[in-house]
C-alpha cells in the first residue's frame, strides 16, 4: 500500500518540482526581445543636444533612421534620472569617437524627461560626442520595445536590429559588435549578431 | 395643527426629493459631454479594454489600463491612436507582441508551453475533487460497517 501511496505522491511532486526549477533556472527580469533581426522601426527625431565635432549636429536637425542606411547605428536610450545612464556614458561617448569617419552613428534618445534637464546632465557629465534627440510621448522607445533605461539597439547596415543590450553597455561588447557588423558588406548583412 | 404638521411633512418630502434630481454643474457638464461625443466614449471604451490586456513593461503585475507609469500611459495613447486608426483590437495587440513579445499580454495565449496555465489548475481541482470523493466514500464505508448495538 506504501508504495502505491509513494507513486501517487511522486506523481503530483515531480511536474511541481519540475516547474519550481524551471521557474528558478529562469531571470524573471530577462525577458527576451522579439526585435533582433527584425527590420528596425523607423524614427524621424529631433536633435536637442547636438553632441560635438567631428560627430555634432545641429540642434533641431531631424536624425531619420532611413538616411542612415547603410551605416551601423547604435541607438542608445537614456535619461537624466537613470542612474546607471551614469555608468556607461563615458565609455559610449568614447566608443563613438573611435568611430568617427566611418559608417557608423551613435544617435542618443531621451526617454520621459525634459530636454532641459537632459542638456544640464550633459553638461555635468563633461559633455557627450555625439548627438542627442527627443522621443515626444516615447513613441520610438514604445516602438523598440523599450522597458526602461538604459538600452541600446545596434542596428546593421540593411536596416535591421543586430543586437538589444540592456543596461550598461560595455566597451569591448558594443565594439566587438560593431567591428563584426561593419565588416559585413550592407547588401548581405543579415543580423542577430549574438 | 395634524393637518399643518402633515403639509409641512409633505412640502419637505417634496423638497427634498427635488433637491435630488437638480444636477450639479459638474454632472450637467459631463452630461452635456457623454450626449456631444459619443464617439470619444467609444473609443474610450475599446482603449480601456484593449489596455486591460497589455501588461505594464514597468510595473508589477498590471495592465497599461491600471498604470499609473508614465509608459503605461504612453502606451494607452498608442492603443488609443492605432483604434482610431482603425485598426482592429487584434492588430493593436499584435503590434504590441511584435514589440515586446508575448510577455506584454496579461493572459499568455492557450497554445504550447502556455496550456501548462490553463490545465493546471483545471488538473489540480479535478485531482483534489478526486481524492476528496475517495477520502469521503472511505469514510462514510467506515462508519456504516460499524455493527449497531
Amino acid at each position: 500500500m506504501n508504495w502505491r501511496r509513494s507513486a501517487i505522491a511522486a506523481a503530483f511532486a515531480v511536474p511541481l518540482i519540475g516547474l519550481f526549477v524551471f521557474g528558478l533556472r529562469h531571470d524573471p527580469k530577462d525577458i527576451p526581445s522579439p526585435l533582433p533581426g527584425t527590420v528596425a522601426p523607423t524614427f524621424a527625431l529631433e536633435v536637442f543636444a547636438p553632441g560635438q565635432p567631428p560627430l555634432g549636429r545641429p540642434v533641431g536637425d531631424t536624425i531619420r533612421l532611413a538616411d542612415l542606411k547603410g551605416q551601423v547605428v547604435v541607438l542608445n536610450f537614456w535619461a537624466s534620472w537613470c542612474l546607471s545612464c551614469r555608468d556607461e556614458h563615458a565609455t559610449l561617448s568614447a566608443i563613438a569617437l573611435t568611430y568617427a569617419g566611418k559608417q557608423v552613428h551613435f544617435v542618443g534618445s531621451l526617454y520621459q524627461d525634459r530636454t532641459d534637464a537632459g542638456t544640464e546632465w550633459i553638461a555635468q557629465m563633461g559633455g557627450q560626442s555625439y548627438p542627442s534627440v527627443q522621443d515626444p510621448k516615447a513613441r520610438t522607445a514604445i516602438d523598440y520595445g523599450l522597458y526602461g533605461v538604459p538600452e541600446t539597439f545596434i542596428v546593421n547596415r540593411d536596416g535591421r536590429i543586430a543586437r538589444k543590450i540592456t543596461g550598461p553597455v560595455e566597451a569591448n561588447v558594443v565594439t566587438h559588435i560593431v567591428d563584426s557588423l561593419l565588416a559585413v558588406p550592407a547588401s548581405t548583412a543579415t543580423g542577430g549578431v549574438k | 395643527m395634524r393637518a399643518l404638521l402633515r403639509t409641512a411633512a409633505l412640502l419637505l418630502f417634496v423638497s427634498v426629493g427635488a433637491y435630488g434630481q437638480v444636477a450639479s454643474p459638474a454632472e450637467s457638464a459631463a452630461t452635456v459631454i457623454r450626449v456631444a461625443a459619443p464617439r470619444d466614449s467609444v473609443l474610450e471604451a475599446r482603449t480601456s479594454a484593449v489596455a486591460s490586456q497589455l501588461r505594464c513593461p514597468v510595473c508589477q503585475g498590471l495592465s497599461i489600463q491600471d498604470s499609473p507609469s508614465e509608459l503605461a500611459q504612453s502606451m494607452r495613447a498608442v492603443v488609443r491612436d492605432q483604434l482610431a486608426s482603425g485598426k482592429s483590437p487584434d492588430e493593436v495587440n499584435a503590434y504590441f507582441v511584435s514589440k515586446y513579445g508575448e510577455w506584454i499580454l496579461l493572459a499568455p495565449r492557450p497554445r504550447g508551453f502556455n496550456l501548462i496555465a490553463y490545465l493546471l489548475p483545471v488538473l489540480v481541482v479535478l485531482s483534489g475533487g478526486i481524492g476528496i470523493f475517495v477520502a469521503v466514500r472511505r469514510w462514510t464505508r467506515g462508519t456504516t460497517e460499524i455493527p449497531a448495538e
